[in-house]
């Protein structure tokens, strides 16, 4: 099929552009309502001294850099998709050295006035990089060699981040595992892995014994219902009890050891603390450097997440209205433009306006995934299933934080969040899925 | 699943993620619904506005209790961090140690973040320094003002009560319509007509900022509700009469009470010994109250209607009329005492022994012969129309209750005690059931387990001034701006009758009273110009001193009424173990109705009051007791005084003297000389 490649408007999806503009135009609006303090609005819009007008800001930035990318032959994308990402790989060890401390992370790099977070903007560069790798030609993605490097593209940026005390961020690599399952990963693993992640929930929530009585009854339960099909093949029984022995494993030993030696007694803190329950830290244990960081970190994280919840139930069916909720307008939610911009939303707009939003943004993953799903080239769909499941994790992981249903991660809701690196990044992956979806009719590799 | 199209389960997973936020956003905004109350709570300040408790008049307008303003130091304990502490210090007069205890109580009491009192009614001297400084100590500490009572006359303690802090079982009582912090009436008027006095709070809405910093009103003042000042109480009072009674107790214990008895209206009600109300108002009243509360004389005791005496002689009036009124003695039945009556195994002792001094009614009374009151006590329990000893007594009990003898008469002070006439169980289970009038003839002679309130005294003698009927003794005969709602004075306004006795018989009573005073036991108590007509009583009592049974001295009565052709007033004095009745409850009396028929007493009569306040009359064990306690208070003031010269000593802050600062303040709020108020 031929095509002037000169115009830039021909192939693209103006319905995801739409929605795209229209959550970045709620976010403004959503910074303006808890930023708002009774100055005159025209001149606080082109001040650029105030938080909505910088984010108005970013956005003329992040729509130059669109349509700059909208310019661009989609080749590029393939072709230095690994530059890229030793690029990244460079910058994220350059933070080491050259990192200033802002608020506890080691993670972000300053040029006079410009902050840059390499971590953010790695997002990009490892989804060009896996999409690349999985799209490369002689790739079977059976072998555990082709497993295992695909792993490691995605876990080698993430490990970074974590030395530089961004776990949030670095937890956001492992959404690309549904990439990897959307071409080819054996979904034994997903399995698995959702089975351990299920588990690990439930020993949080139920007592370590009484969890492993459950389990035990459960095999028990099991192995005298199918005990025909046992008798018929010995290998069954066992395969059931190696499994019990691995969950009880598991619940009983493997996750204490790992709260109690690899994770620091802060995060243990604040995971506990999503589910309700007081963590009791062996005090003997810690520095004094430590206790000072929980104390601190478990204050903090709990009055969070105590005060977002409370606009958003504050909030009710329809909401107090813009500009009207008490709990977002006095500063009661700390981080309210950047993590926390939900609440306004909550507050604001109530349960119709939270569903609106996650409406908004449900039709906007579910059409990538169809955006996806319509590519001739592999490139292209992985690079895009990379778009929706970051998009999912930060959705998911952001709002959930916000109504207390997962631990306190400082990451940006997409889009909406107060903060230029953020909606430059988000500008940039959505930009790029959206130029080789208008060249979805060529092959890349 | 695992023949699905990858894709769909992919779609499947972010369906149920998205799910997962919706159900849980379902529970937050649409289920529970507290969260919006909470949201409130949060950035909302509720601030009671607290209007002025009613003012509390006397009988000729005279203002007996007031509202001044008080300041409270408040502090704020987030906002402390690089204050001027030591300064503070300095100014309060406490040291650091103390320092960190009142802001950890305060931080307990009520959080970082909000304001809570540091130090309650500052001394004039502490805010004047205050007042130029608190610019230093802002914003971790603030002035506030509160109003708080005031008493110009100091008198009338017992009467008008106090009001204090509402604590955490007042809250519960009253299904928290007060709230921490509020102060209501504790005891007496205050706390009887707390409903009139205290007004209607007024609420302010104010929107604060997560740092607690008020920002606006909430709502335009949508929900304001402005503050109802209390209302007025007008009392038959007559303050001038309450003070000279006070005076009248002082350094004895005792009571006082003057009723009108056309209305019930209480004129004076003093009870000994007193203080002055002052004491608890201030920053002091914590202080003062447990000091008063630890006096051996037992200052809070409302002895006017808690305490409870054997009546004595006073009670034969009333021997008289139910025996008269039985019909078993006519007016000039008359026996004849030689010192005792010998009708029961036991001889009752009579003070007189001259042939003819019970030769009739009249006679009898003004010489108060016990046996003549002890044989009539007897004719009427065994009169022959009752055909037993119970059913007789039954009768003469119910004369007494009648009378408000050993019930509660309703009087509008909270606590009032009921007396004693016992009840034939009682004497039943006493005596195994075999008792007769001879067992109990001592009630004839207001003796035995008969007891009496003063306040019941004087009711009495409104009775028998009034012929026959009473009003319930009460204080306040009318609210300022009344509504139909006030019900609270409708049952002053009833007339209670007493039996039917004919006039004549009080008539014959009335003069065998005045006989007492013109020529039998109280002529002492004489009044030129005026018909006295009184009883004197001297009863004996005894004590428990060091887990022994002791007999003490005798407790002197005297109750009257005057003029008693027309009685303007009844009056009924205790004066505990201070004798015969004569020596001083009649004086008291008497000094009492002069002063309010007459309006002004002479020369003469002012010295006698001044003889009567400097006596004192106290039992040696209180005196020694006393003095124990005093001792140790002095001790304890020396070491804090210690303190406070190595606090001062430190060097101080200059504070600028040239501004003067004038304020309606009351006296009450520089520390009271301990030495010089308690002993």
């Amino acid at each position: 099929m031929k095509k002037n490649s000169f115009e830039i408007s021909s192939g693209i999806d103006w319905v995801l552009v739409g929605v795209y503009v229209a959550l970045v135009l709620i976010g403004i609006t959503s910074i303006f309502a808890t930023t708002y303090r009774d100055e005159n609005i025209m001149a606080g819009f082109f001040s650029l001294k105030t938080d909505y007008s910088k984010q108005s800001l970013f956005f003329l930035i992040s729509a130059v850099l669109a349509v700059l990318i909208l310019l661009t032959d989609s080749k590029f994308f393939t072709a230095t998709a690994n530059i890229f990402y030793f690029f990244g790989i460079i910058l994220l060890i350059l933070v080491f050295p050259f990192h200033t401390d802002v608020k506890g992370t080691k993670s972000i790099i300053r040029f006079s006035t410009f902050q840059l977070q390499p971590a953010e903007l790695c997002k990009i560069f490892v989804n060009l990089a896996l999409a690349k790798y999985l799209s490369s030609v002689d790739l079977n993605f059976a072998k555990f060699k082709s497993q295992f490097i695909a792993m490691a593209i995605v876990l080698v940026p993430a490990i970074l981040t974590i030395l530089q005390n961004e776990t949030g961020l670095a937890l956001v690599y492992f959404a690309f595992f549904l990439v990897m399952y959307r071409e080819g990963l054996p979904s034994a693993i997903l399995t698995i892995s959702f089975s351990i992640a299920l588990l690990v929930v439930l020993t949080l929530l139920i007592d370590q014994n009484i969890l492993a009585i459950i389990l035990s009854s459960v095999a028990v339960l099991l192995i005298i219902v199918i005990r025909k099909q046992i008798k018929k093949n010995k290998s069954l029984l066992f395969a059931i009890i190696t499994i019990w022995a691995v969950c009880v494993g598991i619940q009983k030993y493997a996750v204490p050891y790992f709260f109690n030696h690899v994770l620091k007694p802060y995060q243990v803190q604040r995971i506990y603390a999503t589910v309700g329950k007081d963590f009791q830290v062996d005090l003997k244990k810690l520095t004094a450097e430590d206790i000072k960081k929980m104390e601190g970190k478990k204050k903090a994280g709990n009055y969070n997440v105590k005060q977002s919840q409370i606009a958003i139930g504050a909030g009710g069916f329809f909401g107090k209205g813009l500009l009207k909720g008490t709990q977002t307008r006095y500063d009661f939610v700390p981080e309210q433009r950047t993590d926390f911009i939900f609440c306004t939303i909550g507050e604001g707009f109530g349960f119709m306006g939270s569903l609106v939003l996650l409406a908004l943004y449900l039709f906007m993953v579910f059409r990538i995934i169809s955006m996806a799903e319509r590519q001739r080239s592999l490139f292209s769909r992985a690079y895009a299933y990379g778009v929706a499941s970051v998009l999912l994790f930060h959705i998911f992981i952001n709002i959930g934080m916000t109504i207390g249903i997962v631990p306190v991660i400082g990451i940006p809701l997409p889009l909406m969040s107060y903060g230029g690196t953020a909606l430059i990044t988000f500008t940039v992956l959505i930009f790029i899925l959206i130029r080789l979806d208008a060249d979805r009719q060529m092959i890349l590799r | 699943m695992f023949n699905q199209p990858r894709q769909t389960v992919i779609r499947l997973i972010i369906f149920v993620a998205f799910s997962v936020l919706i159900i849980r956003l379902i529970f937050l905004q649409l289920v529970s619904s507290n969260y919006d109350s909470l949201a409130l709570d949060n950035a909302v300040n509720k601030k009671i506005i607290f209007p002025d408790r009613g003012i509390i008049f006397d009988r000729n307008g005279k203002s007996i209790l007031e509202n001044t303003l008080a300041y409270d130091l408040m502090i704020l304990p987030t906002q402390l961090k690089g204050l001027d502490t030591a300064g503070i210090c300095r100014i309060l007069k406490i040291n650091l140690v103390q320092f960190k205890e009142r802001v950890i109580s305060s931080i307990i009491k009520n959080g970082r973040y909000r304001p809570s009192v540091f130090e309650a009614s500052l001394s004039v001297e502490s805010f004047v320094k205050l007042q130029e400084n608190i610019f230093r100590f802002e914003p971790g500490f603030f002035l506030q003002e509160r109003p708080i009572r005031s008493y110009p006359y100091k008198a009338a303690a017992h009467v008008l009560g106090y009001v204090g802090e509402v604590d955490s079982n007042i809250l519960k009582r009253t299904n928290y319509f007060y709230q921490l912090g509020d102060y209501m009436g504790l005891s007496g008027l205050e706390r009887y007509y707390e409903p009139v006095l205290m007004g209607q709070r007024g609420v302010r809405y104010q929107i604060k900022d997560n740092k607690n910093r008020i920002v606006g009103a909430y709502e335009k003042g949508k929900f304001d509700s402005t503050a109802i000042a209390g209302r007025n109480l007008r009392t038959y009072i007559d303050i001038d009469l309450q003070v000279m009674a006070e005076r009248l107790l002082k350094n004895k214990l005792g009571a006082i009470v003057a009723i009108e008895p056309q209305t019930g209206g209480i004129l004076a009600l003093a009870s000994g010994p007193t203080y002055d109300p002052n004491q608890l108002t201030g920053n002091l009243r914590r202080a003062n109250f447990s000091w008063l509360l630890r006096d051996t004389s037992r200052p809070l005791f409302n002895r006017a209607i808690k305490g409870q005496y054997p009546p004595g002689s006073t009670i034969k009036p009333v021997g008289a009329l139910i025996a008269l009124d039985e019909g078993v003695i006519g007016p000039n039945f008359g026996i004849s005492c030689s010192g005792a009556y010998y009708g029961c195994r036991r001889a009752i002792s009579c003070e007189h022994s001259n042939p003819g001094h019970a030769s009739n009614l009249r006679q009898a009374l003004a010489n108060s012969c016990n046996s003549y009151f002890s044989h009539i006590y007897r004719l009427a329990i065994d009169n022959p129309a009752e055909r037993n000893t119970v059913n007789g007594y039954l009768r003469w009990k119910r004369y007494m209750n009648s009378f408000g003898m050993g019930v509660k008469l309703g009087v509008d002070l909270p606590s009032e005690d009921k007396g004693f006439i016992p009840d034939t169980s009682f004497y039943n289970k006493l005596y195994n059931r075999s008792w007769s009038s001879c067992t109990n003839v001592f009630l004839g002679i207001g003796q035995g387990e008969m007891q009496a309130t003063p306040l019941q005294m004087a009711n009495l003698m409104c009775v028998i001034a009034n012929k026959g009927y009473y009003y319930t003794p009460h204080f306040v005969r009318s609210i300022d701006n009344a509504l139909v709602t006030d019900t609270i004075l409708n049952v002053y306004k009833a007339r209670h009758d007493v039996t039917k006795i004919p006039d004549s018989m009080y008539n014959l009573v009335q003069l065998g009273m005045q006989d007492v005073v013109e020529r039998g036991t109280a002529v002492g108590a004489r009044i030129a110009g005026i018909a006295l007509a009184g009883k004197t009583g001297t009863a004996e009592n005894y004590g428990i001193i060091y887990g022994k049974r002791e007999k003490l001295a005798n407790h002197s009565w005297f109750v009257c009424f005057a003029p008693r052709e027309n009685p303007k007033i009844a009056v009924a004095v205790v004066v505990e173990n201070a004798g015969f009745g004569s020596t001083w409850a009649g004086p008291i009396a008497s000094l009492i109705v002069e002063r309010y028929l007459k309006d002004s007493l002479s020369q003469e009569r002012w010295k006698e009051v001044e003889r009567i306040e400097g006596k004192e009359i106290l039992l040696p064990i209180i005196k020694t007791k006393r003095n124990t306690l005093d001792s140790l208070r002095n001790e304890r003031l020396k070491k804090s005084q210690l303190n406070l010269r190595v606090e001062i000593s430190t060097p101080s802050i200059p504070i600028n003297k040239k501004k003067k600062i004038i304020l309606a303040f009351h006296l009450n709020a520089i520390k009271p000389n301990y030495e010089e108020k308690f002993i």
